[in-house]
């Protein structure tokens, strides 16, 4: 299997972005080796502003480079991104809706070692709930590189999560990312499972312990939770009945959420959320991490069952 | 008063010992920040084994000293000193970043003994510092509150709005140090947010600043002396330091930030600090 990191991909894509348009800008808070904007600023140096450890201060900048016709790209860790500067990123960002693309790396719990303080569960729900803003997760490296290239032409204040694990690969080099539309990996008849970031591939490994019970799941990568593909779910319900949903961030305010409030309003049916439990993170290592906070595919399968039992 | 030299030759030792418990604590998870730790060392050793009122058999005793570590990522330093302390067994360090360890890859008051507060990310130690010192004032308590704040987290905004605070109610029952070892992840200081001039700074916003030999055992009891002479105000340490101190190889290099060393690298450091 295949294994890009998200994040080198990124650093990739913004050098080939900044070949291509001088109006892009990028922007990091002493975290750059890590989100690898340091490509971007070894190319690129006079277009790449390292504000030092100054979340809110990187936010506001970014704004004033955007009002000023710049094209910022922002980066930083999830929590400090998405939860530091939270309130100015409402206020400077999305309440002008300026153009602004923030590019948050080692979102979730494969953060590993560092433990809660750096873990990132709630930057889905932080960042969902602001007007105007634009959320995605890409399913893997692949993925990233078209998100990353497709934002750059979308207008309007975007966040993009990634990580700091590489993925195992799960979509092909023909796969188009269309902002605002899931992605059907997998046929099924029983039940959908809904996925975003590394639970596409652990939703694909589950669907597949699940074949061999005679369960038939579809898995669906909704790289877009918001705006979320409401006709998608609605279809999904309609052809299966059942839907799961799985991420790598809190069961409140992410993905099921967003999932839950279509189901829930057009087209009532069982569902499964399965992400972290409504707790903080703890120190390990990232793969024994996935396991603690049972995000993993064996996890999946058991969610699945209880749901089936529920159709 | 000044320091005897029995003490200064014990915390010599004690400081080469949690040297080590450093980097091998560090090398054994696999990750972790021994530069900042390193920097730091001196100045925990000197507040744990010399200066503060504390008791490590009762960690939550209520007239004891605080000291919060706002450059949470240091906490190898932190927990070094608290295991030679007594907080908790020695061997638990080999245990740092581990799943179901007591020690967390930043500091987690729930899960450490000794640790006053949860921290990690940067900048919010200090106005935490200025509630317990608000604290002891209201209550009449005669405590002493210790802040460890990095250069680089001083670029954080909320740093200067605690440094404010903390002038207005005149908390001279604190006391701040800035871990100036001039660099941060992505290089120097200077050459991404320069702090300078650092002391004019303190001072304009209403601090006591003095600059200290962040490495020297009297320097920095010296700064403590004049932070316990200083009254209607709090006091500032200027610490100047050096990032990985103690090992040749390791000395002013930002990629021991957040590296650990490999085992073939620890044994030579080890060696530098026997
Ligand atoms: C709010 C926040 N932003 C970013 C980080 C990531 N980070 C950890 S350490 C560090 C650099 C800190 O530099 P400094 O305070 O100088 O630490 P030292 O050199 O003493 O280790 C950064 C940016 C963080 N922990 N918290």
């Amino acid at each position: 299997m295949d294994m890009l990191g998200t994040r080198d991909v990124y650093g990739k894509t913004l050098v080939e972005l900044g070949r291509e348009s001088e109006n892009i800008v990028v922007l990091d808070a002493d975290l750059a080796s890590s989100t690898r904007t340091n490509y971007f600023a070894r190319e690129f140096p006079h277009r790449f502003f390292n504000m030092g450890v100054s979340e809110q201060d990187l936010i506001g900048t970014a704004a004033g480079l955007a009002l000023a016709g710049k094209l910022p790209f922002v980066s930083s860790f999830a929590i400090f991104l998405a939860g530091k500067a939270w309130e100015q990123i409402r206020q400077s960002i999305c309440i002008p809706n300026l153009n602004v693309k923030l590019v948050a790396t080692h979102g979730g719990i494969t953060v590993g070692e560092d433990g809660a303080s750096h873990h990132s569960t709630e930057d889905f729900a932080l960042m969902r709930v602001l007007p105007n803003m634009t959320v995605i997760c890409p399913a893997d490296g692949v993925e990233t590189e078209k998100v990353i290239r497709e934002i750059a032409k979308h207008q309007g204040p975007t966040y993009v999560r990634l990580a700091r694990p590489k993925f195992p690969v799960v979509l092909d080099d023909a796969y188009q990312f269309q902002l605002g539309r899931s992605f059907t990996l997998r046929q099924g008849k029983d039940l959908t499972m809904i996925a975003t970031g590394i639970m596409v591939y652990q939703c694909l490994r589950a669907a597949e312990e699940l074949d061999k019970e005679g369960v038939s799941a579809a898995v669906v990568n909704m790289s877009t939770i918001k705006p979320i593909d409401a006709p998608a779910i609605a279809s999904a319900v309609r052809q299966t009945g059942a839907i799961l949903t799985a991420e790598e961030h809190s069961v409140i305010g992410g993905l099921g959420s967003a999932v839950a409030e279509v189901v829930s309003q057009n087209c009532p049916a069982p569902m499964k959320i399965i992400g972290v439990d409504d707790l903080f993170g703890v120190s390990g290592n990232a793969d024994k991490l996935m396991a603690h906070f049972r995000l993993t595919y064996p996890y999946i399968a058991e969610g699945a069952r209880q749901l089936l039992k529920r159709k | 008063m000044k320091l005897s030299p029995e003490k200064l030759k014990e915390l010599k030792e004690t400081a080469r010992i949690c040297r080590r418990d450093i980097l091998r604590m560090t090398t054994l998870a696999g990750s972790g920040h021994p530069g900042g730790s390193l920097s730091c060392i001196d100045i925990l050793v000197t507040l744990f084994f010399a200066r503060m009122r504390h008791d490590p058999r009762q960690p939550k005793w209520e007239d004891r000293d605080r000291f919060f570590l706002s450059k949470g990522h240091s906490c190898p330093a932190l927990y070094a000193v608290l295991s030679r302390a007594g907080y908790f067994p020695v061997e638990e360090l080999d245990t740092l970043r581990k799943l179901n360890s007591i020690l967390q890859g930043h500091p987690d008051m729930l899960y450490t003994p000794g640790v006053e507060v949860s921290s990690g990310s940067l900048g919010q130690g200090l106005s935490i510092g200025n509630g317990v010192a608000l604290a002891a004032k209201v209550d009449h308590r005669n405590i002493k509150v210790y802040i460890m704040l990095g250069d680089g987290e001083c670029q954080e905004g909320m740093v200067w709005e605690a440094a404010m605070t903390s002038a207005q109610h005149k908390l001279d029952n604190l006391c701040a140090f800035v871990d100036y070892n001039r660099l941060q992840i992505d290089g120097w200081i200077d050459d991404i947010k320069s702090l300078e001039p650092l002391q004019l700074k303190w001072e304009s916003f209403g601090w006591k600043a003095i600059i200290i030999d962040g490495h020297s055992f009297e320097e920095i009891w010296q700064g403590l002396m004049e932070a316990d002479r200083t009254k209607g105000k709090p006091t500032v340490c200027i610490a100047r330091t050096v990032k990985g101190k103690g090992v040749s190889f390791m000395e002013n290099q930002a990629k021991y930030h957040g590296m650990a060393l490999t085992p073939e690298e620890l044994s030579r450091a080890l060696k530098e600090l026997e």
